[in-house]
């Protein structure tokens, strides 16, 4: 019952909302177009006919969220999952490159994380590269990476895996840092009282310490891996995927199509930052964390 | 109660100067002081005099800057390379994701023990707490009292005959206090370990202590060490004696004396 006056209503409100304010702007957007194609026809509708075919435009500037919903459901569930083009499999292509990267990038950002913590040189030599390495903008990283790779006879998942790793270790190194460098100054003190050896403060105080913070850096690094997948499809003109799917959309200004991709990509989004998000939970539960 | 028995900590013109950026401050300044085995020594004074630094030389958190200190006849470093003592902080410390044994655990499996030691010895020392049946509660499930005694357990886990506790019960309530302490002189009295005991409490120090060592600050130093008339069995109401009076008048006239009550 709280759950319902706390979270569902506001969210539904917002919702409508969205939906309210994007039926205004589709039938601004498409008018003009479609009073272009009236003038052309010689018709002059009514103003709820007008407003009609606003909204059911073949290629409009602006898809109205129906189009989209049509669009999605016949690709997502009408459509045999191997199909090219089924939402499912081309969500699919993206999700399998966008978790090897994640898993490439969460591990890599910890062995960096690692490093810094315990090596001043690195601390004080690789944090602005990281740092830099993430003010370089994607787009144009990507095409070099996917480039070079083909080059050398890499193609096909890994370098699309690889920009998903570019993107995500960087929330985790800067994660972790914090969390190796979170347990206080009493616990180090009183592993020190024990003569503990750095391996055993490492493994039984600063790795424990860091969990919660892995996994909220494991959420952001989640999203930005898909982003990574996605961006890694444009620039090879992949076949599959959705980053293939939003280029084919655009190519032929099938903006239903550009959107319901859009849609698909942000469910895949909110499905795997809610697995991470799952998965902190169970492990904070089996370390005593207060919900248990 | 010293006479001829072995000393387990000893400091001689003792001093530690830290550099800060106003300035050195001279933390300890000369402390000479013997303890010996099975005394249960007090350190009292006001916040800046010392007390725990002087804890935490003797547990080689800090390093003198000058003088010398003995641990076990052992230096500071050597004798916590040996685990010679059990430590207690202000707060319990327990590592929240352990559950209460395994926070106990923790020194035994850092020093390597079976796991069937560690079982005996968890068992052991939970039981010298009172703490038996709360071996599988998180500390969060326990009271803050609750928690000061598994830290206590888990000093006490490795069998060091020093004990060497910061102001252990400073946060806890004055009924939970006075129970604590109740039941740490009866763990002294069962285990026969060496206690040095930092507070801040008069009563504390005189209802615990075989000696009250009396700082002061500016520079961090000792002013003045008094020894307990007070039989070793102590119950709680022994505090309204006139004995015990006694022995708070002498340590408020040596925190006096030191200054430690001017502005």
């Amino acid at each position: 019952m709280d759950s319902f006056r706390d979270k569902i209503i506001p969210v539904t409100s917002i919702l409508a909302g969205v939906v309210v304010l994007w039926y205004v702007f589709a039938v601004i957007l498409n008018a003009p177009f479609q009073r272009d194609l009236d003038t052309r026809a010689n018709e002059t509708p009514g103003t709820v006919e007008f407003i009609g075919k606003t909204l059911s435009q073949p290629k409009p500037t602006l898809p109205a969220p129906h189009q989209v919903a049509v669009n999605f459901f016949e690709n997502t569930f009408l459509r045999p999952i191997n199909s090219n083009r089924s939402l499912v499999y081309n969500a699919w292509i993206t999700l399998s490159s966008t978790l090897l990267g994640f898993a490439f990038g969460t591990a890599l950002g910890i062995v960096i994380a690692v490093g810094i913590v315990h090596v001043a040189t690195l601390d004080r030599s690789l944090m602005p590269w990281i740092i830099a390495s993430q003010t370089i903008p994607i787009l144009a990283v990507a095409p070099m990476i996917i480039v070079v790779l083909a080059a050398i006879g890499i193609t096909g998942l890994i370098p699309k895996a690889m920009i998903s790793t570019y993107l995500s270790f960087f929330p985790v190194t800067v994660g972790m840092v914090k969390g190796l460098r979170s347990p206080e100054l009493m616990h180090l003190d009183l592993m020190h009282t024990y003569n503990a050896s750095r391996a055993q403060t490492f493994w039984k105080l600063r790795v424990p310490a860091s969990v919660p913070f892995l996994f909220t850096s494991m959420k952001v690094a989640v999203a930005a891996s898909l982003v990574g997948a996605i961006v890694g499809e444009l620039p090879t003109g992949a076949v599959a995927g959705i980053g293939a799917k939003l280029l084919a959309g655009a190519y032929y200004s099938q903006s239903i199509v550009i959107w319901s991709a859009l849609v698909a990509g942000s469910i895949v989004a909110a499905l795997l930052v809610m697995v991470v998000g799952i998965a902190g939970r169970l492990v904070d539960r089996a370390m005593g964390g207060r919900t248990a | 109660m010293r006479g001829p028995s072995p000393a387990v900590v000893s400091a001689s013109k003792l001093g530690l100067t830290f550099q800060t950026n106003d300035g050195p401050v001279q933390a300890l300044s000369n402390v000479d002081l013997t303890i010996g085995k099975g005394e249960f020594v007090s350190f009292i004074g006001p916040s800046g005099c010392g007390k725990t630094t002087l804890l935490r030389v003797i547990a080689d958190l800090e390093r003198p800057t000058s003088g010398a200190i003995s641990v076990n006849g052992m230096t500071a470093e050597q004798a916590r390379e040996k685990r010679a003592y059990g430590y207690v902080f202000q707060a319990a410390a327990l590592f929240p994701w352990r559950t209460i044994e395994r926070n106990v655990a923790l020194p035994l499996e850092i020093m390597g023990l079976s796991r069937t030691e560690q079982a005996e010895r968890i068992k052991r020392t939970l039981d010298l707490v009172n703490l038996s049946g709360f071996e599988k509660k998180y500390p969060w499930q326990l009271s803050g009292g609750m928690q000061q005694r598994a830290s206590i357990a888990r000093a006490l886990a490795f069998d060091a005959d020093l004990l060497l506790m910061d102001e252990p019960f400073g946060a806890l309530d004055e009924i939970v206090r006075d129970h604590l302490n109740e039941q740490l002189l009866q763990l002294w009295g069962r285990t026969n370990k060496t206690i040095c005991f930092v507070t801040h409490s008069i009563p504390e120090a005189v209802y615990l202590s075989t000696r009250i060592v009396v700082m002061s600050p500016r520079p961090g130093r000792v002013s003045d060490i008094i020894e307990s008339t007070l039989p070793k069995e102590r119950p709680l109401d022994i505090r309204e004696t006139p004995e015990f009076l006694a022995i708070a008048a002498r340590v408020r006239d040596g925190l006096r004396a030191g200054h430690s009550y001017d502005d």
